[in-house]
């Protein structure tokens, strides 16, 4: 075997030069078959792959825990969304965000990364935004869910949908729920006083006033990646002065 | 009607705010269950056993597709990876596919599968393969063009500069991950794909299961953002048809984040070096412009990134050389603007050391070198008008108050820097074919199978068929996105509008003469015995010119006629010959104001002015935003977006939306956008030349010149982060 890295051969003498054996990475906590050779072989792997203590801890951790036989147990719960009440029996490790789009189909709610860095799943949950990605769904038994789908009263557009379209803040249109749903959340945020990052008196208290600047970071948690962002901001804005 | 231009709203509007636009991933049907792929974790080499015994006793597992056990598909391309071989050319590369009745199963069970390699010494330094490297072409034309004596010129020249540029792996990172549902039913095949291209992904998938084209159809009625990564066909598509012939039920895969970074390509990593020679007044007299760009083992592509050094400036002298470097990762692809982001961002930042070099203004440089004709070709352009961009840009953003020296201007403890460039893309046109239907209701469906992928085509095909048949753009439903409608060409190479607006206004006036056409023979018309020339029809009426109060309801005409829908259908050959008489391109000018903290290193872009030379913009609005998506883009590149390579294991790092920096909010300052407006009519009959790219180029340049005005320091290799200022 030729590779540019020798660490590999030489940190585990006796590993099978030719072969390698890999792990999906997310299999290495449970799984827990893995052979003496096996085992010997992930070491050489990771040692060579990213020589991170770290990794070699998670490998031997492989090692001593006992097999461990993965079974999804089913759960049911009552999912209250835009007023409506669900009941749902899934696998415990459904996401809010999946519980919606997959089993109750409202996909008006988006999957951009599902590891809560885009904000495109954004749903209110009691009021606040949340990246209902993070969050599994049978922790929500009582909550009031509130999607895109529930904003407008029928025909009735919500103010921000409707300055939404206005300012053209968007393009593609797939992280705009997200956007008009964080909006949402920020317009009562700003109303009840919470300060951000940017607000320049934190001692004040009452209504947020919200500057471009202000808006722009707190709408910072939605990726769009058509770049919509001056369009947004002016939505926000104007939805901000009729609400 | 004269809807053509006005800003008016996006017709999809209400159904994206509301959640009830229907992407890819987001059709139902019985018996849907969930595929996920396996990917290699070695660059290459070839698996040597892969132990899928778990995954399949996994719960709701339904089927694993290995390269044991695939279907074979005798017409597969090597750039694919369809499970048809052992071989592993990068890491990241598609190895197994998982098929489960729930998507958490399917999950799991991928997890489960254990792969044994055998590694083969990855190509992966990308410097170390210059030796090897080999030449190119781009969309069919010659990566090395060459014009007049570089050599000698650069010899006898005044001034001279001689830098290398580079930039980075990108990955496109549209928010909507790359989906496809596929069903058979028998030979015929559906295939729901966010895609740009889906006749081409038709013609590709007909061909891979050896079916007729007419047997497959593509449906895409919203794309939610491509910018390039959805032209081409990658191999999950494909994968997960194979996977629904083998459990005869409809198949869903949607790729995770980290699968967004490899298989489905990226905007290949740059080596640019530019030597520039002008006299001393600062007339060019030479340029070379040495490219290098990386691509994989498996399929060659170019990143174009000399060729708007071919339009740019008037030059003597102009030498544009590519050559690509075969590395063990994903093939690139078509990245915004491809070739032209990266160009110009190399010699728009050259021409700024010229300029300071020179002791020259940077927009005075570039006025001096400015062509009224392509300086390869001699050929005049259809339309050009940069002179009224740079003047108008500069004049909105109050360019004479700059002063020349860097770090000369301040707020507070900021460094304030002011940069210009540039900006150019290629006008672009393809055949394309477009129905427009009147039908007994007394609506209007205008057609074509092209893509909404935001930049407002629905609303524009309406516009587009307003205008021709006077008709309100209320009246008028628009579709797209299905490979049963005419075909239209890829979303791609901002050529979608000069493309299909002329198939519409085609079918339209055909669909126009047909119906009046009718209406005179038909003896219960008020229109009855006229000739065509003297009836009009009009916001849904058809009337006599002399008499219009004499009028019929078009649906009431219809009715009476049978009930039958009238339809125009055209397809429409853009001319080829117009190459030979013209060069067509779009330019601008964009200008940048940074702050830089100068302890800690951070850059801002806190206003941006660019004006276009666009031709015809056909929606105010619309075009705004594709503007400033450009630019947010532009700003990516210059600040933020940055693909890390392990150089052992060949896998991007940041392969998440959390550490590959994408421009938030709170990045993006204020934007001034304008366009000048001209139709340029050389091109198509409403004069639009596209604008989904030029946005970005030129950008990253105004930023990075603007940031060394800022702090005298001269950044080339981007991104231009606060570690690279402070170092
Ligand atoms: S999908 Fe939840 S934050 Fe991205
Ligand atoms: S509108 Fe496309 S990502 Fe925001």
């Amino acid at each position: 075997m030729t590779t540019e890295n020798s660490s590999r051969t030489s940190t585990v003498p006796e590993t099978d030069s030719e072969e390698y054996s890999s792990v999906n990475p997310a299999t290495d906590m449970i799984d827990c078959k893995l052979s003496r050779r096996d085992f010997v072989k992930t070491v050489g792997y990771f040692t060579g792959a990213g020589a991170l203590g770290l990794q070699l801890i998670s490998v031997e951790t492989i090692v001593e825990c006992a097999p461990l036989e993965f079974s999804a147990s089913a759960h049911t719960v009552e999912l209250t969304v835009n007023g409506l009440v669900h009941k749902l029996t899934m696998d415990t490790r459904v996401t809010l965000l999946d519980a919606l789009r997959e089993y109750l189909k409202l996909t008006g709610t988006k999957k951009g990364c599902d590891h809560g860095q885009c904000g495109a799943c954004t749903v209110l949950v009691n009021g606040r935004r949340i990246n209902s990605c993070l969050s599994l769904a049978v922790t929500h038994q009582g909550d009031q869910i509130t999607t895109i789908e529930g904003l407008s009263g029928g025909e009735e557009l919500h103010p921000l949908q409707t300055a939404f379209i206005e300012h053209d803040g968007f393009q593609c249109g797939y992280c705009t729920p997200g956007q008009i749903c964080s909006a949402v959340a920020l317009l009562e945020e700003a109303r009840r006083g919470d300060a951000s990052f940017v607000t320049p008196d934190l001692a004040h208290t009452g209504r947020v006033e919200l500057t471009p600047e202000e808006i722009r970071e707190r709408m910072s948690g939605n990726v769009c990646r058509c770049g919509a962002y001056p369009g947004i901001v002016q939505a926000v804005q104007t939805a901000s002065r009729t609400l | 009607m004269n809807t053509i231009g006005k800003p008016i709203s996006r017709v999809d509007g209400k159904l994206k705010v509301t959640g009830s636009a229907r992407y890819s991933a987001e059709f139902d049907m019985p018996g849907l269950c969930y595929a996920v792929l396996v990917q290699s974790t070695i660059p290459a080499g070839r698996i040597a056993g892969m132990d899928d015994s778990l995954a399949r006793k996994a719960a709701g597992v339904l089927a694993v597709l290995t390269p044991e056990n695939a279907q074979r598909l005798p017409g597969a391309e090597k750039r694919l990876s369809l499970l048809q071989d052992n071989q592993v050319y990068y890491n990241g590369q598609p190895v197994a596919v998982v098929v489960a009745e729930k998507l958490e199963e399917a999950h799991h069970a991928a997890s489960l599968i254990k792969i044994r390699y055998s590694v083969s010494a990855p190509k992966l330094d990308f410097v170390a393969g210059f030796p090897s490297s080999h030449p190119g072409n781009h969309n069919g034309e010659p990566g090395d063009m060459s014009w007049g004596d570089v050599d000698g010129a650069l010899k006898d020249s005044d001034i001279k500069i001689d830098q290398v540029y580079t930039t980075p792996i990108h990955h496109h990172n549209p928010m909507e991950p790359h989906a496809a549902i596929a069903q058979w039913n028998g030979d015929e095949l559906t295939v729901h794909e966010s895609a740009q291209d889906i006749s081409g992904h038709r013609a590709k998938l007909a061909k891979l299961f050896g079916v007729q084209e007419s047997n497959v159809r593509l449906i895409c009625l919203f794309v939610g953002g491509g910018f390039g990564c959805k032209g081409p066909l990658w191999s999950h598509v494909p994968l997960a048809a194979m996977a629904a012939r083998q459990v005869n039920r409809p198949v869903k895969i949607v790729l995770e984040r980290p699968q967004m970074f490899g298989p489905v390509g990226a905007r290949p990593r740059t080596h640019q070096r530019l030597t520039v020679g002008a006299t001393r007044e600062g007339k060019l007299t030479a340029i070379r412009h040495e490219v290098h760009a990386h691509t994989s083992v498996i399929e060659d592509y170019l990143e174009s990134s000399a060729f708007p050094t071919r339009v740019m400036y008037g030059c003597p002298n102009v030498s544009t050389i590519h050559r690509i470097v075969d590395l063990n990762l994903g093939t690139p692809t078509y990245t915004r603007a491809p070739g032209v982001a990266t160009g110009t961002y190399a010699l728009e930042v050259a021409m700024d050391e010229l300029a300071y070099k020179l002791n020259m203004d940077p927009l005075q440089l570039r006025l001096l070198n400015y062509t009224e004709n392509d300086p390869q070709t001699k050929l005049p352009f259809t339309g050009k008008h940069l002179r009224d961009c740079y003047t108008r840009a500069a004049e909105r953003f109050g360019w004479s108050n700059r002063t020349r020296e860097p770090r000369s201007m301040r707020d507070g403890s900021q460094l304030i820097g002011w940069g210009v460039a540039t900006e150019t893309y290629p006008a672009n046109r393809r055949p394309a074919s477009a129905l427009v239907r009147f039908k007994p209701d007394g609506r209007v469906l205008v057609a074509t199978g092209t893509h909404e992928i935001g930049n407002g085509i629905y609303t524009i095909m309406i516009q587009t068929a307003a205008d021709a048949l006077n008709v309100s753009p209320d009246l008028i439903d628009a579709q797209l996105g299905d490979t049963a409608l005419p075909p239209a060409p890829i979303t791609a190479g901002s050529m979608t509008v000069a493309s299909v607006t002329p198939a519409i206004q085609t079918a339209a006036e055909r669909v126009r003469t047909r119906l009046l056409q009718m209406a005179v023979a038909d003896s219960g018309s008020p229109v009855h015995d006229a000739s065509v020339d003297e009836v009009d029809f009009k916001d849904g009426l058809i009337f006599r010119k002399l008499s219009p109060n004499r009028s019929e309801k078009l649906g009431d005409f219809i009715a009476r006629n049978g009930g039958q829908p009238i339809e125009g259908i055209a397809h429409v050959e853009p001319d080829e010959t117009l190459k030979q008489k013209f060069a067509s391109h779009s330019f601008g000018a964009v200008f940048a104001e940074v702050s830089v903290d100068p302890d800690l290193g951070p850059t801002r872009v806190r206003r941006v002015t660019a004006v276009y030379d666009v031709g015809k913009v056909l929606n105010e609005k619309t075009a705004r935003s594709q503007f400033i998506g450009g630019i947010v883009w532009g700003i990516g590149l210059a600040l933020h977006e940055d693909s890390h390579m392990d150089a052992r294991t060949g896998r991007i790092v940041n392969e998440n939306l959390a550490d590959y920096h994408v421009p938030v909010n709170a990045d993006i300052g204020e934007i001034d956008v304008s366009a000048i407006d001209i139709a340029d009519t050389h091109l198509n009959p409403l004069g639009a030349r596209g604008i989904g790219e030029i946005g970005i180029t030129g950008t990253a340049a105004a930023v990075a010149n603007a940031i060394y005005h800022a702090t005298g320091k001269r950044i080339r290799d981007l991104p231009i982060t606060p570690q690279k200022l402070i170092a």
